[in-house]
């Protein structure tokens, strides 16, 4: 700003006289990153643990189909659980709602909303978000949209029930709840525009002086492509999402075929519109969406690991071109989604091959951060035990991917369990296990005290068991061929019989993960008010957020004095290092 | 600690936050659009009876001989009248800037102010279209050309409209901030300006497809 300008009005609000702020402006509709990140927190960690219980509830019948549910059935209304005993149009809108609200309401808001908004700006040495008010807005899009999803369970004839892919003509038949679902979606949608937006000219424009692109924690370039995903990807939903509430609100056909007949009837609109034209638009977002969910996670494990190993990362450089080249390819895969609809042999082999492509980088990721603990002194504390559990879940998950990815098998594996396992293993043991990685290490900054590790302990390894009780059996159920869309788990298929006894070992594992989150439950509390006091950077790390305050205060500014930065984010085992390490600001040769 | 380049550029980016910031917002829109208009291509050319008018609906219209098009309903003249009005508001809200930027308030206040009345041009003209549709029963449901007519025109207006607010308020109340802050007031003149073209430019692509081809 030139000197001969008088400072803008809204400069006094930004000098950190917060603490006269009423409390609704201080915690509920706040303009501070950091604040924001909590809400997105806890508000996307609520809607994890709710579509947790959907999870539960399916898995209870999958094992005793035709049992009453214990305990909670009076809770389900005799609409969708007549007698405690759950009805398939019920267990439909389970399966819908799960896999909506833990991709759009749990794991995204968690891993952008929450960890991109509370470490991005300390990460990069900015004093908060480039557009605080939009990120604000951000926040309360992302509630009403949640809420809507939530309350759809309760409009006539239940929540959506068209599977999370919503695919039509079924979803332009359904029930109103796919009128929520859709009104929902574009809320969200619009969360993640104003998201995306505002964390990308934070990275571009708010970097401390001296933190060049190749000085930047793995984690801010993670939350970069993520959020050009988010970016370019959504739009094309936002789209089909507005075409398909038109063919459901003002009867239009874009997606409704001629001559199409319900329950012996002819379906009283125009036709001519294509239900293929809609899985289209809608993977276009959806599988970049898998590398939204991923990508972030790796960015939290690649922050852990290189802290842990007390090492640099191995392969930084490749890692980084690696996320970048990942983004791009995200755009040109979505197809491989769509081998079993007809859209023809050519249009498959194009996108088999891109999908062997985008195989690469992903390995890359994952090979340099597996090389990073060669040779390390590993601290084995619970963050760590998280993120080491990551690399061969994901591991697991992507090489289960490829014969998805080919034409050939997909045709015989193609809406299997073995998808389920297969997507399962990436996001579940994968990306959620980051999220716990993060949730123990960033914990000290946020509160100024460190999560129990005991308790932590408790948490990991009943957790790190029982997940893969309930996912790796699906890989056999699915080469025996069960559809993942039957609501009493196959037994009614003669060819399920064989592989049915998984059914309960699966659905106990299950209840055993839900007991194994307790501890983690107590930890977060417990620890608030009795976990150890640490300082401002209790795992002597080297990146910027651990040069702020334990619990960096409320309002703009969350350094004591602008942060200059000197050094890579990973300078571990620096040799002369005073302690062993040298913290990005430390001082050296370069300005 | 104040938020750095509100208002002044970013020495190694070269731009303002709300720049840039607008930049992505216009790809993401692009995006959109993009996702609509090929939606339009994919849908026309699945169904080789998009374009053509069913024999009993032609002749509830009136049209009688041989096989009538949808894109016949629509008015050339008026759309074409629209385009002008709306690349002449381009040039206005260029120059509502320009004045800015040689200090002369009002010919920023004259220029924008001619850019709202082309904004409101446009919007009238659109309203008369559409009730010359609805007077001949023709709606989003009467056919999947109409329906994506009525989808794509009807965005590109919520899209005026949103400019519109944004235009009549940095003429109106907004503007006070000229004596306050010139140079942030310069940059929020050229911002939505940016999005303006962007929603010229939309339509410049909305009126060949769907009017003329």
């Amino acid at each position: 700003m030139s000197v001969l300008e008088k400072p803008p009005p809204e400069a006094e609000e930004h000098t950190g006289h917060h603490h006269h702020d009423p409390f609704w402006r201080r915690y509920i509709f706040s303009q501070d990153h950091k604040v924001i990140g909590l809400q997105y927190a806890l508000t996307a960690m609520f809607f994890l643990l709710f579509g947790f219980f959907l999870m539960i509830l399916m898995r209870w019948q999958l094992a005793w189909p035709g049992r009453p549910i214990p305990l909670i059935a009076g809770l389900l209304g005799e609409a969708n659980a007549p007698g405690g005993i759950m009805l398939p149009e019920f267990y439909n809108q389970l399966g819908a709602m799960h896999g909506t609200i833990m991709v759009f309401l749990g794991v995204v808001p968690l891993l952008v909303g929450a960890f991109g908004n509370y470490v991005v700006p300390l990460q990069i040495g900015a004093p908060d978000m480039a557009f605080p008010k939009l990120n604000m807005a951000s926040y309360w899009c992302y509630l009403p949209g949640g809420l809507v999803m939530f309350s759809s369970f309760f409009v006539p004839g239940g929540a959506a029930n068209s599977g999370w892919t919503s695919y039509p003509p079924l979803s332009t038949i359904a029930t109103q709840g796919q009128t929520w679902w859709l009104i929902g979606m574009v809320l969200l949608i619009t969360s993640s525009l104003l998201g995306s937006v505002n964390f990308i000219v934070t990275i571009f424009q708010l970097r401390a002086k001296g933190l060049t692109f190749m000085k930047l924690p793995f984690f801010v370039h993670a939350q970069l492509v993520t959020s050009f995903l988010l970016l370019l990807a959504f739009p094309p939903l936002e789209a089909a999402g507005i075409f398909q509430l038109l063919d459901r609100v003002l009867n239009t056909s874009f997606f409704s075929p001629s001559g199409l007949v319900v329950a012996g009837e002819v379906v009283d609109k125009v036709g001519g519109g294509s239900p293929l034209l809609w899985q289209h638009l809608f993977w276009f977002l959806a599988h970049p969406e898998v590398y939204v969910l991923i990508l972030p996670a790796m960015g939290i494990v690649a922050e852990v690991i290189a802290n842990n190993t007390r090492k640099p990362l191995w392969g930084y450089k490749s890692m980084v071109y690696a996320s970048i080249f990942l983004g791009f390819m995200s755009f040109i895969v979505w197809a491989h989604h769509m081998f079993l609809t007809g859209m023809g042999t050519t249009i498959s082999s194009f996108f088999q091959t891109t999908t062997m492509i985008i195989s690469v980088p992903s390995v890359v990721i994952l090979s340099a951060l597996l090389i990073s603990l060669w040779g390390g002194s590993i601290r084995f504390n619970t963050p760590m035990l998280f993120a080491l559990a990551f690399l061969p879940m994901f591991g697991i998950g992507g090489l289960t991917g490829l014969p998805l990815g080919l034409a050939p098998t997909d045709i015989h594996l193609h809406d299997t369990y073995y998808v389920i396992g297969h997507f399962h293993y990436v996001v579940a043991p994968g990306t959620i296990f980051a999220i716990f990685a993060g949730i123990y290490y960033w914990f000290p900054k946020i509160t100024g005290r460190k999560l129990s590790e005991g308790l932590g302990k408790l948490h990991f390894w009943p957790s790190f068991i029982f997940i893969n009780g309930i996912f790796g059996p699906m890989f056999i159920q699915g080469l025996a061929g069960v559809s993942r869309r039957l609501w009493d788990g196959g037994q009614q298929y003669a060819h399920a019989q064989p592989v049915l006894e998984w059914n309960v070992f699966m659905s106990m594992s299950a209840f055993g993960l839900l007991i194994a989150q307790l501890p983690f439950i107590v930890n977060l509390f417990w620890s608030i008010r009795k976990g150890q006091k640490v300082d401002s950077n209790p795992w002597q790390a080297t990146t910027l957020e651990w040069a702020a305050a334990p619990s960096p205060p409320i309002g703009h500014g969350n350094f004591h004095e602008v942060p200059v930065v000197h050094h890579g984010p990973y300078e571990y085992s620096a040799p002369g290092a005073p302690n062993g390490y040298l913290p990005q600001t430390a001082p050296g040769k370069e300005g | 600690m104040q938020i750095p380049y509100t208002v002044e550029e970013r020495p190694d980016t070269g731009l303002y936050n709300a720049k840039l910031g607008i930049w992505l917002f216009l790809a993401s829109e692009v995006m959109l659009f993009g996702a609509l208009f090929s939606s339009y291509v994919l849908l026309r050319t699945g169904d080789p009876g998009f374009m053509t008018i069913p024999h009993e609906v032609a002749e509830a219209l009136g049209l009688h001989g041989e096989a009538h098009r949808w894109s016949d309903e629509l008015s050339v003249p008026l759309a074409f009248v629209n385009t002008l009005v709306l690349i002449f508001s381009s040039v206005t809200i260029v120059m509502s800037w320009a004045s800015l930027r040689l200090k002369e308030f009002a010919k920023f206040r004259l220029w924008m102010g001619l850019t709202i009345l082309c904004a409101f041009g446009f919007m009238g003209i659109k309203a008369v279209e559409y009730s010359a549709k609805f007077s001949h029963h023709l709606y989003p449901e009467t056919s999947n050309f109409l329906g994506i007519y009525f989808t794509l025109t009807g965005l590109h207006g919520l899209h005026v409209v949103g400019g519109l607010i944004v235009l009549v308020y940095l003429w109106g109340p907004g503007s006070k901030m000229w004596k306050s802050q010139p140079r942030r007031f310069v940059n929020r003149v050229e911002t939505v300006g940016l999005y303006w073209h962007f929603v010229d430019l939309v339509w410049i692509f909305l009126f060949p497809t769907l009017y003329l081809l």
